[in-house]
């Protein structure tokens, strides 16, 4: 680890500056950075702790939604009362991921910029261009299991390993960013992530000083409402494949199906194609699989990950069935 | 003064049944307990050393070849950094359990990716580890080394290999056969306690506090490794946080710290970080396993091969023992059995968590299984008729054996049903719900142990020696047969363990500490005990003491009469282990639900019964029976080391991707304590336990796998990836 200046910006306004002026990094709940940091995968000269700047309460919108601060933890808000009775999904999903002591000092903002727990980004001593950028892609020809089967690139084929993300793509939240100029700017979740591209680096469209203050809910849609991880352990693994998933049925038809993907990509992914298939059709087993093909269409494996593919459509039915008759 | 007995015939006097205290075997918790969940005990690590510097180890990227130079001027102008040591005695292996002398030493020569090159000393322990990782080294790189055990010619290891008939020829005429093959993953000790060392040297006399499990082995190994003569040596390591075979020889943090605390003329402490014990201290090897079964019409099988593939670093020693208990498990008069290894270039293959039987047993046993569903018998009921009377391939009496009652207490306790066999008979929602079995079996290792037993003039007592106690409960069961003996609470009883200037043991591994230590305790106890017999002028058999008092009325504090009475044990096993095969045996059986959809496993329950000789505290050997179930389940579903096909270096080199159970994989665990008394086994006729509890455990889990959906998988562990492959629609 290298020294690092640490100081504790009591403002939005003073944490978006000395992010953007300082080139100081943000740190909150720290469970993902100091890690980082102790392999040296981050080095940051400076840290501005923003965990006194606010932007920790659970607050109804206007708009009947709910918006989440960033700098409220994930247990808060998985056990706060609305987002159990509104958003199951997202109340799911948060506990679904790492375990008690992580989520009581994750924060919600920093849950959606977690960096991959790819093998190669994380050793100092391997290749990756998103640590590293031109150094290559250890995982491409290595150990890849992990990794991602959609939107992948040459340079890169690391997976976003968050679950949290997963729902709120699912419910079109959407990520409420202040800007170092003073300003505020919103993000839908489901463009907040970015593919890797030639820019494996950038994982999402923070830009400089940038810093999220909350996330916000839409109205409640009801609904069946899942959050299905599969995962080789029962706690504390990263999803194989996961799928967020809100459903309404209506004489035995799909009314409603949006869904999400985590395990498959660099970003939640969410195609409004899969969903849109679903609408207007019964949940038979056939037309569960048409939802999976167009999902899947472009899906590409690197050998160890081949079985995700399969995975994903079998996850996509263990959701679908159920949910079903749950809603039917 | 110093008792000794050499075992050379099985003990069958039971001396401790007749002793009278009553608290051998109770489930009493452990002494230390207390001190450690409070931060109280203190780790190798967390001795306060005034003045100590900080030593990180810097590890190669490259994976075979040689150092040509190290650029140390750019790292020592660094903050804080004091010295940057890459001095040949530095050892660049852990040492195998038992080595006895230095492993592999002189960092210039790179064997495998991750090995310690050098280590950099600072103030800081960050100081350190940022220079460590900037230290500039050139190489000069061997290509193309061997990194895929299938890709090499491997190495047959002669002294396993048994022929016995004609193999070939009993599968060619039997009426049931089984020939398949299974790959196990490589392993993890995955210790909570990373390995660490603190040194310092006053004049030419070393100290080391270091976390290991063999004192008495890895003093040899540190002289050895610095040309010193032992008695300038002391080792400590009173609290270790688990070992699992980690431990069992010294590591690379030891002799650095060691070369470091003397170069620079003050303490010196290494710890290596988690991914640094992952990536060079011990893994269990991978294997590939052929069995072979021939049976008769009724299962009995006339025929038994067991062919194991592992692999190792060139000059390494030890091989995955994978066969060890495939030689006397089951009959069969035509046998073939043979262990191979491949020489790679990962890093260093050594003992993990049961070697040998706790991958080798899985493969065994589930291919028992698919022999009982050929043959339509019951699963329990072809083992039965396959347990032998003697160790089918030596003339060798069994010194006890309680696979039959194990079998058949496990079965009833858990409900096995036997008429459940067909796969996919029950569901729950989208859960297929199945159960299965296995047989376990584990040697019994035994060796010579030292110990010093003081019964104190005030009525209490002293226990000493280096013996380690490795979270297994060492510390209680020794003041519980010192209790015993002597007629005395265990809390009026000090144990004193983990430090070279006791008599010496063999230590914690293989299973082998209780039985041994407990062995020269019992010696010393006994001695004691005739001392005191003489003072009352009666026969030290005819001695019954209990709560401070002989039966005769007399307190042994006014016996005593101000003199301790102080007497060394020395137990040595002795001609027995020739005369016996010794072996703790048991039954697992479990039941588990697997995913119709997504192929993810889940057990539901699971039960273990095990007969190990006496038990000398129903609390910790339960805990340890706990343990060794839930690894178990980890061989079963979870664990698997994956190396880099390209360099060979270990990938998921943490606790967040290297996947031990969880809390959340473990359902609640019955363990039956089937007791015995093993005459020959040792004179307290107990064997060993901490590892029984995962030989074959695994097995039964994917048998349950098998029942409950119908895949019938080859390769360990069971992730949902390979259940769907093997999932029939």
């Amino acid at each position: 680890m290298r020294p690092f200046a640490y100081g504790r910006p009591r403002t939005i306004e003073e944490a978006t500056r000395v992010v953007a002026d300082d080139g100081a990094m943000a740190i909150a709940g720290g469970t993902n950075l100091l890690d980082l940091m102790k392999l040296q995968v981050e080095t940051p000269e400076k840290l501005a702790d923003i965990n006194r700047i606010g932007f920790g309460e659970i607050e109804d919108t206007q708009a009947g939604g709910l918006s989440l601060g960033a700098l409220a933890t994930n247990t808060a808000t998985a056990v706060h009362p609305r987002v159990r009775a509104d958003y199951p999904v997202l109340a799911r999903a948060i506990l679904s991921g790492a375990t008690q002591q992580l989520r009581n000092k994750a924060t919600n903002g920093g849950n959606l910029c977690q960096r991959t727990r790819c093998f190669y980004f994380t050793n100092v001593d391997q290749p990756c261009n998103k640590r590293d950028p031109g150094s290559g892609c250890g995982a491409i020809d290595g150990v890849a299991k992990l990794h991602a089967i959609l939107g992948t690139s040459e340079q890169c084929i690391a997976t976003y390993p968050g679950d949290m993300a997963v729902a709120l793509s699912a419910l079109d939240a959407s990520v409420d960013i202040a800007t170092a100029n003073g300003e505020k700017r919103t993000v839908p979740v489901r463009e907040f992530h970015c593919l890797p591209g030639d820019t494996p680096w950038r994982e999402n469209v923070l830009e400089e000083g940038e810093i999220i203050t909350a996330i916000t809910l839409p109205p409640p849609v009801g609904g069946t409402q899942i959050y299905r991880k599969v995962r080789e352990r029962s706690s504390y693994a990263f999803a194989l494949v996961s799928v967020a998933a809100i459903v309404e049925m209506e004489d035995g038809l799909f009314t409603r199906a949006d869904l999400a993907f985590g395990g498959l990509a660099h970003k939640p992914w969410h195609d409004p194609r899969v969903g849109e298939a679903l609408i207007g059709q019964p949940p038979t087993s056939e037309t569960i699989d048409r939802a999976a093909d167009i999902l899947l269409a472009d899906a590409r494996g690197f050998g160890e990950n081949d079985f995700k593919i399969p995975l994903a459509r079998r996850a996509l039915h263990a959701v679908l069935e159920p949910a079903a008759e749950g809603a039917g | 003064m110093t008792a000794h007995m050499k075992q050379d015939k099985p003990d069958r006097s039971n001396r401790l049944d007749a002793m009278k205290q009553g608290v051998l075997g109770k489930a009493i918790p452990r002494i230390e307990g207390l001190a450690k969940v409070t931060g109280t005990a203190p780790y190798a690590a967390e001795y306060a050393v005034d003045g100590c510097a900080e030593g990180v180890l810097a590890t190669s990227t490259i994976t075979c070849g040689k150092v040509l130079s190290i650029n140390k001027d750019a790292v020592l102008g660094m903050p804080g950094v004091i010295a940057v040591i890459d001095d040949p005695k530095l050892i660049t292996r852990a040492a195998q359990g038992t080595a006895d002398e230095a492993p592999q030493q002189g960092p210039k020569t790179v064997c495998y990716w991750g090995q310690p090159i050098a280590l950099v000393v600072a103030e800081t322990f960050e100081q350190a580890r940022d220079a460590a990782k900037h230290l500039a080294v050139e190489y000069r790189e061997e290509e193309g080394v061997p990194l895929d055990p299938q890709a090499v010619e491997p190495e047959e290891q002669e002294d396993e290999t048994v022929r016995q008939g004609d193999l070939a020829h009993a599968m060619a005429k039997a009426a049931h056969t089984v020939d398949v093959t299974y790959t196990t993953k490589g392993h993890a000790s995955a210790a909570m306690e990373p390995h660490a060392a603190i040194a310092r040297w006053d004049g030419d006399k070393l100290t080391v506090h270091a976390s290991l499990q063999m004192l008495n082995y890895n003093i040899s190994e540190l002289a050895d490794a610095l040309n010193m003569e032992e008695v300038d040596i002391r080792l400590i390591s009173r609290f270790v946080g688990g070992g699992f075979g980690s431990k069992l020889g010294i590591s690379e943090e030891v002799v650095a710290a060691a070369i470091a605390a003397k170069e620079l003329g003050r303490p010196v402490r290494v710890a290596l970080s988690r991914q640094q014990v992952f990536q060079c201290i011990m893994r269990r090897s991978e294997t590939t396993q052929r069995l072979r079964l021939a049976a008769g019409e009724d299962g009995r099988l006339i025929g038994f091969g067991h062919y194991a593939l592992a692999s190792n670093l060139p000059g390494e020693t030890f091989v995955e023992p994978v066969l060890q208990s495939s030689h006397f498990l089951y009959g069969g008069e035509n046998r073939e059995l043979m262990l191979e290894v491949a020489r790679v270039h990962r890093m260093t293959a050594g003992s993990v968590r049961a070697p040998g039987e706790a991958v080798g047993m899985p493969a065994l046993e589930s291919a028992m299984d698919v022999l009982a569903e050929k043959v339509g018998i019951d699963a329990v009921e072809l083992r039965l008729r396959n347990i032998p009377d003697q160790n089918p391939e030596e003339d060798l009496p069994f010194s006890s054996h309680k696979l039959a009652e194990c079998l058949k207490q496990g079965a009833e306790a858990f409900g096995w049903d036997s008429g459940l066999r067909k796969p996919r008979h029950s569901r729950d929602g989208e859960w297929w719900v199945g159960t299965g079995m296995a047989s376990a079996a584990r040697v019994h290792n035994i060796a010579e142990a030292r110990a010093r037993v003081t019964l104190k003039a005030d009525g209490t007592a002293l226990v000493e020696t280096d013996m380690t106690d490795i979270g297994t409960g060492t510390y209680t069961i020794l003041a519980q047969l010192a209790g015993e003996m002597l007629g005395l609470a265990p809390d009026s009883i000090l144990v004193d363990l983990g430090d070279t200037r006791h008599p010496r043991g063999p230590g914690s591994g293989g299973s082998w500490g209780a039985a041994s230590t407990g062995s020269a305790v019992y010696v010393a106890c006994k001695a004691i005990r005739e001392e005191i017999a003489d003072k009352l002028g009666v026969q030290e058999t005819d001695l019954d003491l209990a709560h401070g008092t002989a039966a005769s009325g007399e307190a042994l504090v006014d016996l005593l009469d101000g003199k301790d009475i102080v007497r060394e044990g020395h137990y040595e096993p002795g001609d027995i282990e020739d005369d016996y095969t010794a072996s703790g045996f048991g039954a697992f059986f479990a039941q588990v639900r697997v995913n119709r959809f997504t192929g993810e496993t889940r057990v539901d329950r699971m039960l273990g019964a095990f007969g190990f000789g006496r038990v000398l505290n129903h609390k910790t050997a339960r805990s340890q029976c706990l343990g060794g179930i839930t690894w178990s389940i980890g061989v079963a579903l979870t664990e698997a080391l994956e190396f880099d096909p390209r360099d060979g270096h270990l990938v998921n080199c943490d606790l967040a991707e290297y996947h031990v159970p969880v809390n959340r994989d473990v359902p609640d665990l019955e363990v039956l304590l089937v007791e015995e008394r093993d005459p020959a086994a040792s004179p307290i006729q107990a064997k060993g336990i901490g590892e029984l509890g995962m030989c074959g455990g695994a097995a039964a889990i994917v048998n349950a796998i098998y029942n409950a959906c119908g895949a019938r998988i080859f390769d360990y562990p069971m992730t949902p990836e390979r259940v769907l492959a093997a999932m029939p629609d």
